[in-house]
């Protein structure tokens, strides 16, 4: 096989940028000066083998060069200019809150292949949610399911190996019905996105056999060319298991798929924006059930301490792998031994190849054979591909031939930090004009907002995946009084029964995104969202004091300045609410560069900021569903509701050009949440789901067709900030705001724990199939059948 | 007291062996997972188990057609031994991907034959279907069910099914058969019993079947899941018996205290 060495000691720097483009290095200048200054020390060229192992190690999607640089950020309020400067804008937000809080339930936090924290005495919990934007734009069902493969590997990667028990999909898609004509050249049409991303999850999910049982999806037309596929897995593992550690000597272990030419550049072509010649060949092909093998039989060689580290092939391939193992020690692997789909592969795309299914062990020689018969017995391949060494270095082969040999310190420490600029601007922000509405067109907003595609139903996603395997899902996305009635869910529970014999504690999963907000907001859209995740979290049961959460941050092109500047924002709102809720981040992703360009104009995404969350429960049997339960029920209003319509689905609707986004106190909010965490401990609520997109009138409609009960409503008795009209009141999407369902022997004791918390009776379930809304305040009187709400919610998303 | 030994067989792309395994540990079983590799290098182990379960799942992806390589490998490299086991009388037990294995390797409808003579095909939705549905337990032999796994179980239960190819068919002929010999064990059917549609009837099966046992009624197969209901917590309104049990947990304790 040819290696071929590249002229780089004589290139100008025209020609510098010029070979980093044809040979996708996505590296910059000044990277590539670093390159060339590397080399001429050694004075030689570099191989094709070696420019490559660079350019994957250097890319945006293994480095996060953009949130560890060099950032100058400028703020300006009110003519004010303020300048701050950050040297790793991750380690001074996001990074620092977690080692300030410094919790003790915190096992393993940024800097493995995910979070793990406390289940019990003997076992924790690891949870990842990472991206596959790119290659889900150019391939949506296989985009999407080696993005759900690849996170899979990362819990088996994490530690030692931890168990898988539930997936998470969260999207955002262009809308479903933009013309034809509009999408722009060499894209798919958002349909056809979203119907192969939903595809390509449910096959390599449901044949993991983890339940995928939790998500969310989000429409806007500013992913058309640029959809959002963010993929979750949450495993268990023994704590004694949650540390890896790689000796000299060891020998490198490669298990699973075969290496093809599938993935070539994946890292550093999705560290660029996408244009109509981005190679569909960058996007990997998955196999679900080579993948369930290894996980069959990895365990059971962890189990028996066979080997000392894992981690598994993704972005970057053997390259990023083998690499990250061997970072401290040094490696040598001979590239020839490595198993291929066929032949006629360079030896740099041996290395850099994302084919699937892969993970690389750290084997120490005495268990050589024990390892290799137990994945023989089931049909696995592994194979020994070379060793860890202790001279630090990099040392590459094809037989006897050397095609790479480079200093580890270079490879993982010599990437140039960059500087860049970022920038933000207050924008001024005006409330609506009062907004007047009769009963009648009342009734038709109502049914308006519960089928808008950001509200409806996504049962036609979720029964699609099977969210029941393993028999764990004791809280399910979907949840009715019966079989024939569902409603949204606002967090799933996972009861471990199977792997932890008779435990009664559980994992509760949620999540929180509005992209809508940080149109107007990045803060306070990130802000909202961790609010959601927690308002989620906690309506099931769990304890706001000890949940965790992983971000993933999705944007545009850093190198502009408001874009930047945007996700600065969004980093200290985490900063900020992460020490304000005393809740750390555990793990996170970002995915930048999600552009894409045509004759000269670029569409760029609105910044997304997904925040997911992870809290082990006491005892699952105390956990609350938000379907209502029984008529003659009290139902109460927890929280204020502020004239808060900017961004939300109402004004979306009514075309609304101003309106203020919801604001977010944290101490209010803090003793919100933990009121309800003791109501639900003490068995006080009967049902509990929170206010969010479309407001009180939304979650409570969802309530009542949920639990197939009626309910009569007085919205006069709605606590509000202000004079506000109904409508305002109906629809209004503040923050920090519960309805709950409280049985009539357990009010006196609900009213006496809710002491110095803002709630209001508003309203009581009963047994006809109505919600009877009525205030007298604004002569409002609407009565509509359920079954007409629930048809409202369920017809829109029926493909 | 005795213990029941029960063997769950799984291969690459089985899935629901865990929750099968804890289910019969619940009711008392020593459960052993043993992978179809072990199977086929000592061909008679299986005989030394009181009952034989055959999980769900992918198995090999259900790559040409669900279960059929499985149930193929089962078939041609164990020999005879799992007719064997099944003509014994010993419980056998196949759920979802296990019913299809059993059905294509002709161990339902009739063993006997060990012929394959009906099929699970692809849902009438033509898509992969999970929610919770209504079961009509057929009670037609003296108010009995032939089968020994369904005994002593209410008129309607539910059952979590998730699958893309549970629809049940074979020839009118053997349909009748099937029917006359009261073979059938589960329909598809609303809160009430009564006959019902999609969604409730997640795959349009004929004759709304869910689940058929042999002649004997030792042999079952079923696409709902009854491993997934063996505790009340698991169900949607966390209905079930005895405070805490799930109506799943019967069926495999009825196997169990059949062989006492």
């Amino acid at each position: 096989m040819k290696v071929n060495t590249i002229e780089i000691l004589n290139l100008n720097d025209k020609q510098l940028v010029e070979l980093s483009r044809k040979s996708v290095l996505s590296l910059s200048l000044v990277e590539m000066k670093e390159v060339q200054k590397y080399f001429r020390n050694i004075k030689r060229n570099p191989t094709d083998v070696e420019l490559e192992t660079i350019a994957q190690t250097w890319s945006e999607h293994c480095k996060h060069k953009t949130l560890t640089g060099n950032i100058e950020y400028t703020e300006e309020k009110g003519g004010k200019k303020k300048v701050t400067k950050y040297k790793n804008l991750l380690k001074e937000t996001i990074f620092n809150a977690t080692m300030k809080l410094n919790k003790d339930w915190c096992i393993s936090v940024f800097k493995d292949n995910a979070g793990v924290i406390d289940f019990d005495k003997t076992n924790g919990v690891a949870f990842k949610v990472e991206t596959h934007n790119h290659p889900s734009a150019l391939e949506p069902y296989g985009g999407s399911a080696t993005g759900i493969g690849g996170v899979i590997r990362d819990i088996l990667g994490v530690g030692l190996g931890a168990k898988p028990l539930a997936n998470t999909d969260v999207f955002c898609f262009g809308l479903p019905d933009t013309k034809a004509s509009e999408v722009p050249e060499g894209m798919h049409h958002p349909k056809r996105i979203a119907k192969g991303v939903v595809s390509g999850v449910r096959d390599y999910g449901n044949r993991m056999g983890i339940p995928t049982v939790n998500g969310g999806v989000f429409f806007d037309k500013g992913y058309m060319a640029n959809p959002l596929v963010y993929c979750g897995t949450m495993g268990i593992i023994p704590k004694n298991k949650s540390e890896k550690e790689v000796k000299p000597g060891d020998l490198v272990l490669v298990v699973g798929g075969r290496t093809g030419r599938d993935g070539i550049h994946g890292a550093t072509f999705s560290s660029v924006e996408l244009d109509k010649e981005s190679d569909v060949s960058a996007v990997q092909i998955g196999n679900p059930i080579v993948e369930k093998k290894v996980l069959d039989t990895m365990l059971k060689a962890r189990d028996l301490n066979l080997y000392r580290a894992v981690t598994d092939c993704g972005a970057g391939g053997l390259s990023s792998a083998a690499g990250e193992l061997g970072e401290k020690t040094g490696l040598v692997i001979d590239l020839q031994t490595v198993p291929l789909k066929y032949k006629g592969l360079a030896p740099w795309e041996i290395w850099i190849s994302e084919a699937q299914e892969r993970m690389v062990f750290a084997v120490p020689p005495k268990n050589k054979n024990k390892i290799l018969n137990l994945f023989k017995k089931e049909n696995v391949e592994a194979t020994f591909i070379g060793k860890f060494t202790n001279d630090g270095k990099l040392l590459l082969k094809y037989g006897k031939e050397i095609v790479a040999d480079m200093e580890m310190s270079f490879l993982h420490g010599g990437v140039p930090k960059p500087t860049r600029k970022a920038v933000w601007k207050q924008k001024q922000i005006k409330k609506q004009s009062p907004i007047k509405v009769s009963s009648k067109t009342l009734q038709e907003d109502i049914k308006k907002v519960l089928a808008d595609i950001n509200v409806c139903s996504r049962d036609w996603i979720i029964r699609q995946y099977d969210h029941e395997v393993q028999g764990q899902t004791v809280v399910k996305p979907l949840q009715g009084s019966s079989i024939e009635n569902s409603g949204p869910q606002d967090a799933a529970v996972i009861w471990p029964y199977t792997v932890v014999k008779g435990t009664k504690k559980g994992v509760v999963l949620s999540n929180g995104i509005n992209p809508e907000y940080g149109k107007v907001d990045t803060y306070k859209m990130t802000a909202s969202s961790i609010e959601e995740a927690m308002r989620n979290a906690v309506c099931v049961g769990a304890n706001p004091e000890k949940i965790s959460l992983l971000d993933n941050f999705c944007w545009g092109n850093p190198n502009k300045p408001e874009i930047l500047g945007s996700l600065v924002r969004a980093a200290q709102a985490a900063y900020d609410l992460s020490l304000g809720y005393s809740v750390p981040f555990i793990s996170g992703k970002d995915s930048l560069y999600n552009e894409y360009t045509i004759d000269g104009k670029t569409y760029s995404i609105p910044p997304a900021f997904l925040v997911s969350s992870m809290s082990v429960i006491e005892d699952v049997n105390k956990t609350v569903t938000m379907d209502l339960k029984n008529a003659g029920n009290s139902i109460y209003l927890i929280g204020v509701t502020k004239n808060e319509l900017g961004a939300s689905v109402y004004s979306k609707i009514k075309n609304f050009k101003n309106g203020i986004v919801p604001d977010l106190d944290v101490n209010i909010s803090k003793k919100t949440m933990k009121t309800i965490f003791n109501a639900i401990n003490d068995g006080l609520l009967e049902s509990c789901h929170d206010c969010s997109e479309g407001g009180v009138i939304t979650a409570i409609s969802e309530m009542a067709f949920a639990g197939d009960k009626g309910v009569s409503i007085n919205a006069d008795a709605i606590k509000t900030s202000e004079k506000m009209t109904i409508a305002e009141t109906l629809f209004s999407e503040s923050n920090t705001r519960f309805l709950v369902e409280v049985s009539p022997e357990n009010v006196a004791k609900f009213e006496k724990l809710f002491k110095g918390v803002s709630v209001s009776k508003i309203g009581e379930v009963s047994d006809d199939k109505f919600l009877k809304l009525e205030s007298k305040k604004s002569k409002i009187s609407v009565k509509e059948n359920i079954k007409n709400l629930q048809k409202a919610w369920q017809k829109t998303l029926q493909w | 007291m005795k213990k029941i030994k029960v063997i769950i067989i799984r291969t690459a792309g089985t899935n629901c062996d865990y929750e099968l395994k804890s289910a019969f540990e619940l009711c008392g079983a020593t459960v052993d997972r043993v992978h179809i590799n072990e199977l086929i290098s000592s061909k008679s182990k299986i005989l030394s188990y009181d009952i034989l379960a055959v999980p769900g799942g992918f198995s090999y992806g259900d790559d040409i057609a669900s279960g059929k390589i499985l149930s193929n490998e089962i078939k041609y490299k164990l020999g005879d031994n799992v007719k064997k086991f099944a003509l014994s009388g010993k419980p056998i037990i196949g759920i979802c991907n296990g019913f299809q294995i059993l059905v294509k390797m002709g161990l339902l409808p009739k063993p006997e034959n060990f012929e394959q003579i009906s099929t699970l095909s692809y849902n009438d939705s033509n898509k992969f279907e999970c929610r919770w549905v209504h079961l009509k337990t057929e009670k037609k032999v003296n108010d009995r069910t032939l089968c020994l796994w369904t005994r002593e179980l209410p008129d309607v239960i539910s059952l979590p099914v998730a699958h893309g190819e549970g629809k049940f068919v074979a020839d009118k002929k053997i349909l009748d058969e099937i029917e006359k010999n009261n073979q059938v064990v589960f329909r598809y059917c609303d809160k009430n019993g009564k006959d019902t549609v999609y969604p409730q009837d997640p795959n349009g099966s004929l004759n709304a079947i869910a689940g058929i046992c042999n002649k004997k009624g030792n042999v079952f197969g079923l696409m709902p899941h009854p491993e997934r209901y063996i505790y009340a917590l698991q169900h949607p309104s966390r209905e079930g018996y005895d405070g805490v049990y799930g109506w799943g947990k019967k069926i495999f304790q009825n196997a169990i205290d059949y062989l006492k």
